[in-house]
């Protein structure tokens, strides 16, 4: 037999370490991207936050209006929205984990799904201004927004909620049938236990998302505010932190656009700092077992 | 024993261990598709016995336990055909539900639920509605000793199950299995991930398990056959080739192929 060179290779060793610093090098630059992005938002808006910013009302013409009924709103059209989309995603990714068959009618369902989620959001907001505004004659208001936005989170729901209960290792599934567990049992039980993890990321990312929303929200929700605080109804116009700094910028009428702009923008980025941090704890309860 | 948990209402007359085979499989063929993985299998698994089933990996030893229990029907559609018994009755006819709570699995790898020590060993009663802190806590204590865990777990029972070591994660699923009071265990290589001391003491538990139970156990390992059964069922490609007291099947086999595989000549 030939004796072959089996000597540890210094290229081998080289390609290691190169790997390890480039990886190191694009996470770094990830990570100051993100902070100079962040410094920046904060750096221009932190002047203009205060207390007022927070609880005056906006003004249309003049210097110095606040931002609470769109801070309200957008917490209030996340809220509706998820109310509606987590019970029909979660439930339809159930269904497409464990009861769907394989076959040409699931395959065009998770097409659908698949389409649905990456369907752009001005698409789907003159969607909902034909069907929410127009035909059901909802006006521009939280209504129409809420289920808008539901329309872009329910296949993000489904998506995770499916993947999430496929990646649950079938020897749970295995121990839970093993022991006379029905299938709702199996399911309630020990996979979507199992699953929440994965789940409340892509809740998170479904909040997220619709709370960053602004097209799908200019067509249904509207720029307006109620003149009530806080206006819990539904018919009331919604316009959300999102919408209103795309408004005040564009619309140009007010004389401290820009500060308006810069303390929205920060607000909104506050806002998704806590629900992050508020998710991370939980996670962390949730994960409590599995280590 | 906590008698006062009656998981389920008693379907038929219980049978006790008697004259009769607690489980029977007759004629029993499995096929995947195309791929017959039992091909005719007829066996008697008599009631309070340790009962091995050996062969070589692909045999179809597997597949021939999880029928008892049909967890089988997990692993995609089978067409099973034949008969499989449990105390006389017709195991294919009966709902999966009741059979599964009777005809405990113990598997391969340990898997227990991310969940606590108490809630894994409770998990089975609760499927069945029992609420009472006193039953299952009594059901908890009786699984866990029974499986010879209680001692190195009763200070940390809301401790997650998966802090365990390897061989206390598969006694506690044992012990989870035991928790709705099966009248049959079948385990399917329950060694195979353990090392060699936490082999032995499962081994030990068969013992004293069996007086109440009848145990299938698959396994790879001759010596574990040999030690901790006391019959042996031999499969080679998806048929018993001789099945008997395992002294006999081990000293004195009947056919030449079986002594090949128990001497290690192949397998």
């Amino acid at each position: 037999m030939k004796k072959l060179d089996l000597r540890p290779r210094l290229s081998a060793r080289i390609m290691d370490g190169a790997m390890k610093v480039a990886l190191w090098a694009v996470a770094l630059g990830f990570i100051a991207a993100l902070l100079v992005v962040m410094g920046a938002i904060l750096k221009q808006g932190w002047p203009v936050l205060n207390w007022g910013f927070l609880s005056k009302m906006p003004e249309t013409l003049d210097a110095g209006g606040g931002v609470r009924p769109q801070l309200f709103n957008s917490i209030y059209l996340v809220a509706l929205s998820l109310a509606g989309s987590l019970p029909i995603g979660i439930g339809a990714g159930i269904y497409m984990a464990e009861y769907a068959k394989e076959g040409r009618l699931t395959g065009f369902f998770r097409l659908c799904v698949e389409t649905l989620s990456a369907t752009p959001s001005i698409v789907l907001a003159l969607f909902g201004l034909m069907v929410f505004v127009q035909a059901l004659d909802w006006s521009f208001s939280i209504r129409s927004g809420a289920c808008a936005l539901a329309m872009l989170n329910i296949p993000i729901l489904t998506r995770v909620t499916e993947l999430s209960l496929r990646g649950v290792p079938q020897e749970m599934k295995e121990a839970s049938y093993g022991l006379g567990a029905t299938k709702l049992q199996t399911i309630l039980r020990v996979l979507l236990p199992a699953a929440a993890p994965g789940l409340l990321t892509g809740t998170v990312l479904a909040a997220g998302r619709a709370f960053g929303e602004s097209a799908v929200l200019v067509f249904t929700a509207g720029t307006n505010t109620s003149m009530t605080y806080p206006d819990f109804s539904l018919k009331a116009p919604g316009e959300t932190l999102a919408v209103h700094l795309w408004y005040v910028v564009s619309d140009g009428t007010l004389p401290d656009a820009r500060e308006i702009a810069a303390g929205t923008a920060a607000v909104m980025v506050l806002v998704l700092l806590v629900m992050n941090i508020v998710v991370r704890l939980l996670d962390r309860r949730l994960k409590r077992h599995a280590r | 024993m906590p008698d006062s948990i009656l998981i389920e209402p008693v379907m038929e007359a219980p049978l006790h261990p008697t004259d009769r085979a607690r489980l029977r499989a007759e004629n029993l063929r499995v096929a995947y598709g195309p791929k017959e993985v039992l091909k005719g299998v007829s066996l008697d698994i008599p009631a309070n016995q340790v009962t091995a089933i050996i062969g070589p990996s692909g045999c179809g030893k597997s597949t021939f336990l999880k029928c008892f229990n049909r967890i089988h029907e997990l692993s995609g559609p089978a067409k099973v055909t034949g008969r499989i018994e449990l105390d006389g009755r017709d195991l294919m006819a009966m709902r999966e539900v009741e059979l599964r709570r009777r005809v405990g699995m113990v598997f391969q790898k340990p898997n227990p639920f991310p969940k606590s020590i108490y809630d894994n060993v409770a998990f089975g009663p609760r499927l069945f509605g029992v609420r009472g802190r006193s039953d299952l806590d009594g059901a908890v204590e009786d699984g866990l000793r029974k499986a010879a865990l209680w001692d190195e777990v009763k200070d940390r029972l809301a401790d997650s199950a998966q802090g365990l070591s390897g061989g206390q994660q598969q006694r506690l699923c044992i012990a989870r299995a035991l928790a709705v009071q099966p009248e049959v265990l079948l385990m399917d290589e329950p060694c195979s991930a353990l090392d060699p001391i936490a082999t032995a003491r499962i081994e030990e538990l068969l013992f004293d398990l069996k007086r109440e139970l009848t145990i299938v156990i698959v396994t790879h390992n001759m010596q574990q056959a040999a030690r901790a059964s006391d019959r042996t069922a031999f499969l080679w490609l998806g048929e018993l080739v001789e099945e008997g007291p395992t002294e006999t099947i081990f000293t004195n086999p009947g056919k030449p192929m079986t002594e090949d595989y128990i001497t290690g000549r192949f397998g």
